[in-house]
C-alpha cells in the first residue's frame, strides 16, 4: 500500500485520532496520532491483513521544545514491503504514552531508553527502569532544558 | 635482562642492590588487568595478540584485580563505570600502576564538552602513572607507554615513596 492509502485507511477507521499527516514530498511519510489512541492504532497496523506491520524498526523520543515531548515510531512490513511513521506528542507536564511493548517486543528497550533520556512514561510497560544512565541519576539528559549536574556521587562532571 | 646479565662472573654470584632486584622483578612481569571500555580496548587486544605480542615485555592479562600489577584504562570512562573502576583499583594489591590509554580516559576526549555521562579523565578518581595519547592509540603507542612505565619503576626505591 502507498502511504496515502494507509493514511486513508487510518482516517476511515480511527477518525479524530488522526491529528495530522504528511505523506507527500517527505522521505518518510508520517501520521500523527493522539497519544490516547496510539496502542489501538498500532494493534490495527500489526494485525490487519492489508497492513501487516510486523516490524517496529525504531522508536525514538523527541523534545520539540516549549514543553512538548514526542515519540516517533518507524514501522515496516516485511510481508507487504511498505512503511509508515507514527508520531505522537505529549506535554512535559503529563508525559504519558501507552506502551507498545505488548504489540512489538522490540519496543521494550527502546521505551526504556526514551524514558531514560526524556522522561516519557510508557503506561503498561512491564519494566520501566533506566537502561543507560545509572539508576540513581537525576533528570533526563536529552531534554533541551537539561542542565548537567556539577557533581555525581562526588565526581565532578563538567570538564 | 639488561640489569643483571652483565654482572655474572665465573663464580655465578650476582651482587646487586635490593632496589635493583625488586624493580627488575616488578618491571619485567607487569601483569595487566583484563578489561576494556571502548574502542581503545580493541587496540589493546591487538597489542596483546600475536602480531604485537605484549608477552615479550612480560605483560599479559589476568582476569582478576588480585593478580594484576597494572590497570590499563582503555576507553571512555562513563560515570556509571567510574565507581566500578575505583572498586577494581582498590582490589589490586600494591604496588599497583595505572596506564591511562587514549584521549577519553586522559581528559574526556570527544566528550569533554557535551558528555554529561563521561568522567573527564580517569585521574579524577585514581592516580595515573602514564598517559598514552591517541584516539585510539596505535599498539606501538601503548607499548611505548608500557616501556615508559617500566622506566618509571626502574627508578623506584624502597626508601623513597613510589611514583604514584
Amino acid at each position: 500500500m502507498t502511504a496515502q492509502e494507509i493514511l486513508e485507511s487510518l482516517k476511515a477507521r480511527f477518525g479524530d485520532a488522526v491529528l495530522d499527516a504528511k505523506v507527500e514530498g517527505v522521505p518518510d511519510p508520517w501520521v500523527k496520532i493522539a497519544p490516547a489512541r496510539l496502542k489501538e492504532v498500532c494493534l490495527f497496523l500489526r494485525d490487519d491483513g492489508e497492513m501487516q506491520f510486523d516490524l517496529l524498526m525504531c522508536l525514538s523520543g523527541m523534545d520539540y521544545r516549549g514543553g512538548k515531548l514526542g515519540v516517533v515510531y518507524h514501522c515496516d512490513s516485511t510481508v507487504k514491503h511498505h512503511r509508515i511513521v507514527l508520531k505522537t506528542e505529549v506535554t512535559d507536564a503529563d508525559p504519558h504514552v501507552a506502551s507498545v511493548e505488548s504489540v512489538w517486543k522490540t519496543a521494550n528497550w527502546h521505551e526504556r531508553e526514551a524514558f531514560d533520556m526524556y522522561g516519557i512514561v510508557f503506561e503498561g510497560h512491564p519494566d520501566l527502569r533506566r537502561i543507560l544512565m545509572p539508576d540513581d541519576w537525576k533528570g533526563f539528559p536529552l531534554r533541551k532544558d537539561y542542565q548537567v549536574p556539577e557533581f555525581y556521587n562526588g565526581m565532578k562532571v563538567p570538564y | 635482562m639488561g640489569l643483571l646479565d652483565q654482572k655474572f662472573e665465573n663464580s655465578n654470584i650476582v651482587i646487586t642492590s635490593m632496589d635493583n632486584l625488586l624493580n627488575w622483578a616488578r618491571l619485567s612481569s607487569l601483569w595487566g588487568m583484563q578489561f576494556g571500555l571502548a574502542c581503545c580496548a580493541i587496540e589493546m587486544m591487538a597489542t596483546g595478540a600475536s602480531h604485537y605480542d605484549l608477552d615479550r615485555f612480560g605483560t599479559f592479562f589476568r582476569g582478576t584485580p588480585r593478580q594484576s600489577d597494572v590497570m590499563i584504562v582503555a576507553g571512555t570512562v562513563t560515570l556509571k563505570m567510574a565507581s566500578r573502576i575505583k572498586v577494581l583499583y582498590d582490589q589490586m594489591s600494591e604496588p599497583r600502576y595505572v596506564i591511562s590509554m587514549g584521549s577519553c580516559s586522559n581528559c574526556g576526549g570527544p566528550y569533554w564538552e557535551h558528555g554529561y555521562h563521561v568522567l573527564k579523565g580517569v585521574d579524577r578518581i585514581i592516580p595515573v602513572d602514564v598517559y598514552v595519547p591517541g584516539c585510539p592509540p596505535r599498539p606501538e603507542a601503548l607499548m611505548e607507554g608500557l616501556l615508559k612505565l617500566q622506566e618509571k619503576i626502574r627508578t623506584e626505591s624502597l626508601v623513597k615513596k613510589k611514583s604514584a
